[in-house]
């Protein structure tokens, strides 16, 4: 398949060059009459083409919040925005209603952890696919089922003409994930954003989606942006790998970076908290405490209340990131002494 | 408390599980069965299962999702009752004439469940939870409170803070807590812990399985644990039971089960966990597909559509456990014999 039809024009030379996606600083607020809860607080990162970055963070950490917001997926009305996200230069933060239809169904393209809910379940997975590539590029309804099809086939789904025909509930999960993944790049989106997808799968199978995954993202050269809370999973796919909690990025570093060294209290503890091989016996480190609640911004490090390393100027105001070698980022007090 | 009157102490398992077997009907409406002209459905959940778990040990059965885990859990303390098959309790049959009460079996065989909001009442603060169960059973109201006090001192939570909150107002890890507290109120022998920590944040998640491991030793318990993480399951276990599609597999100590797997089911599982060392990510889904339909199982061996070393043998032939030395497994291959071109000599 090639990807010279995709539509970037004349720029897309210099597009490949810089960044993919470029997140700078954004705040996102959900605002209810009688709750306000301060879910992402100053994110930055980018995505190059064909780079995969891994977002790792427990529940509450603001991973899937941010992945919503570059397609601006929160209730307009509840929701405050601040900073900047850019995808190929153009801000997302900014677009209408046109722009930004054409962002979500062709541009950036995204998976969901529930394949069964993401699909209608009145349609069939062909007519599902194929009504989105008449919506998105204009091409006719048979042109549209033959790039259906040989979507089901790049995804090895088996003996995709039949299943075609097959509604969502006819399916395994696996099948519906790698149905959603063909859905997802039926308009050749130049970025993927990944909520969690292989978590509902089985082992068996979950593996073979993570392998599917990274074998499209190299033949498609994608920016891929994978959210997920299993280090193991995390490990399989990425590139590079940022931490979150409490609504910010702690630590972004190379995957090898990020599993060799862990710099930030918290990713140690993630990691060393992680039951794996060779761990039995041994008394698990455990993080005391539980994350903040995030009605309130942090005046200082979110983890000072959960760190074993704590000083009072962790308190005194919110740390910044800083770089301790090349590519690797760390927002703790104590990183400056590791540099 | 019955567990007052004192036991003769049988040598021989704490638990022995024979046959156990059910089916679920999943059968269309009987006016499309004619239409169609087809016959009752069954989804053959557990099929024949038969295992012992001693005294004091880790007992785990891992599995995908359908393999029957949580039916064999749900059998064991009858909250669904089996087609076939029998369960002894230290020796007394369990809901037979001769034997003891489902209730009895209640006191001793305790459980906890994986959604920790949905396993309490939301109207019930933790005090009034945890002491239901010991004043259902007589326990007079002054010494179930003092009970209950004890039980969230044992999970770790502060019982002034914690005893009349409503389930709401904790977080996830607290609510296992109290789950696990209210599965321990009865004083059980055996805890059945079906997915209780799959829910939790790896950091909370740690904080429990160290408690675990303390309550255990504390209180002399043997754990049922069920759980598809397969890393935890080798980090808790003493021994392991693998189920593919309603069946036994594979049965064995942990180390022979995670160092030396002999059925192909699983050594796949085995090597399908993610890789923790990113120069050493898997190359290769070691098998393809998902798991079938368990209402149409496949004939002889239910995992040969899936094995990579199926032979005519497996579809003709139902493999049984046989005994390898360390552990059992249910393959053609370990069978001198069998008819499987890979078979061992004799």
């Amino acid at each position: 398949m090639s990807h010279a039809g995709s539509g970037f024009g004349p720029f897309e030379s210099d597009r490949r060059m810089s960044d993919l996606l470029q997140v700078r600083d954004l705040h996102v607020t959900f605002v209810t009459p009688d709750r306000t809860v301060h879910a992402v607080n100053g994110v930055s990162f980018d995505v190059k083409r064909g780079e995969t970055l891994g977002i790792l963070g427990e529940s509450g950490s603001g991973k899937s919040v941010t992945l919503r917001s570059i397609l601006r997926l929160h209730p307009e009305h509840r929701t405050r925005w601040s900073g900047s996200i850019r995808m190929e230069g153009d801000e997302v933060l900014d677009m209408g209603a046109r722009a930004l239809g054409d962002l979500r169904g062709r541009r950036v393209a995204m998976i969901f952890q529930e394949p069964a809910t993401a699909f209608d379940p009145v349609f069939t997975i062909g007519h599902q696919i194929a009504e989105t590539i008449r919506q998105h590029t204009g091409k006719s309804e048979t042109e549209a089922w033959k790039r259906a099809r040989e979507l089901l086939e790049m995804v090895r789904i088996p003996s995709p003409a039949q299943r075609l025909k097959a509604y969502p509930h006819e399916m395994s999960g696996g099948m519906r994930q790698r149905a959603m993944i063909a859905l997802a790049l039926s308009c050749n989106p130049s970025l993927l954003l990944a909520d969690e997808p292989t978590t509902a799968l089985d082992a068996t199978v979950q593996i073979q989606v993570l392998l599917l995954i990274r074998e499209l993202q190299r033949e498609f050269d994608l920016g891929v942006i994978f959210v997920t809370h299993d280090i193991g999973v995390a490990v399989e796919v990425s590139d590079r790998i940022g931490v979150m909690y409490a609504g910010k990025i702690v630590e972004l570093a190379s995957v090898e970076q990020m599993v060799d060294a862990p710099q930030h209290p918290y990713s140690r503890g993630l990691l060393a908290s992680t039951v794996h091989d060779g761990m039995r016996g041994q008394r698990l480190e455990a993080i005391p405490g539980a994350p903040p609640d995030l009605a309130e911004v942090p005046t200082g490090c979110s983890f000072a209340a959960r760190c074993k390393f704590v000083r009072p100027d962790c308190t005194t105001g919110p740390p910044d990131l800083r770089a301790t070698s090349d590519s690797h980022l760390v927002r703790c007090v104590l990183a400056e002494a590791a540099a | 408390m019955a567990s007052a009157v004192p036991k003769v102490k049988l040598s021989g398992p704490m638990l022995q599980v024979d046959g156990l077997t059910r089916y679920f009907d999943v059968s269309p409406p009987l006016l499309n069965r004619v239409l169609e002209g087809k016959g009752r459905l069954y989804v053959r959940a557990v099929d024949g299962v038969s295992f012992a778990i001693n005294e004091g040990e880790t007992f785990s059965l891992v599995g995908e999702s359908g393999c029957g885990k949580s039916t064999v859990a749900r059998l064991l303390i009858r909250l669904i009752r089996p087609d076939r098959g029998s369960m002894v309790l230290d020796g007394d049959p369990v809901d037979e004439p001769h034997g003891i009460t489902v209730n009895e079996l209640r006191r001793q065989v305790q459980m906890v469940f994986q959604d920790s909001y949905a396993s309490l009442n939301p109207r019930l603060t933790i005090a009034e939870t945890l002491a239901f169960a010991p004043k259902a059973h007589g326990l007079p109201a002054a010494e179930a409170r003092e009970r209950v006090r004890d039980l969230l001192s044992k999970v770790g939570l502060e019982p002034d803070t914690y005893a009349e909150r409503y389930p709401h107002e904790l977080s996830g890890g607290q609510r296992q807590r109290v789950n696990i507290a209210r599965a321990l109120a009865l004083r059980p022998r055996l805890v059945i812990l079906d997915e209780a920590v799959s829910a939790l944040d790896k950091s909370v998640e740690a904080q429990v399985l160290n408690m675990l491991v303390d309550l255990k030793t504390e209180l002399s318990l043997t754990y049922l644990f069920i759980s598809h993480d397969l890393n935890v399951v080798q980090y808790l276990s003493d021994r392991v039971l693998v189920m593919y599609l309603g069946k036994i597999v594979e049965l064995g100590p942990v180390e022979a089960i995670y160092g030396d797997p002999q059925h192909p089911y699983t050594r796949a599982l085995l090597s399908a966990r993610p890789s923790m060392d990113p120069r050493k990510r898997t190359k290769e889904a070691p098998i393809q597909g998902d798991p079938p339909n368990p209402i149409d199982p496949p004939s002889g061996c239910r995992f040969r559509t899936r094995c990579p070393f199926a032979e005519d043998v497996c579809a003709k032939v139902e493999p049984l456990l046989a005994d390898t030395g360390r552990q059992e497994v249910a393959c053609h291959m370990r069978v001198a014999g069998s008819g499987h071109s890979k078979a061992t000599a004799a």
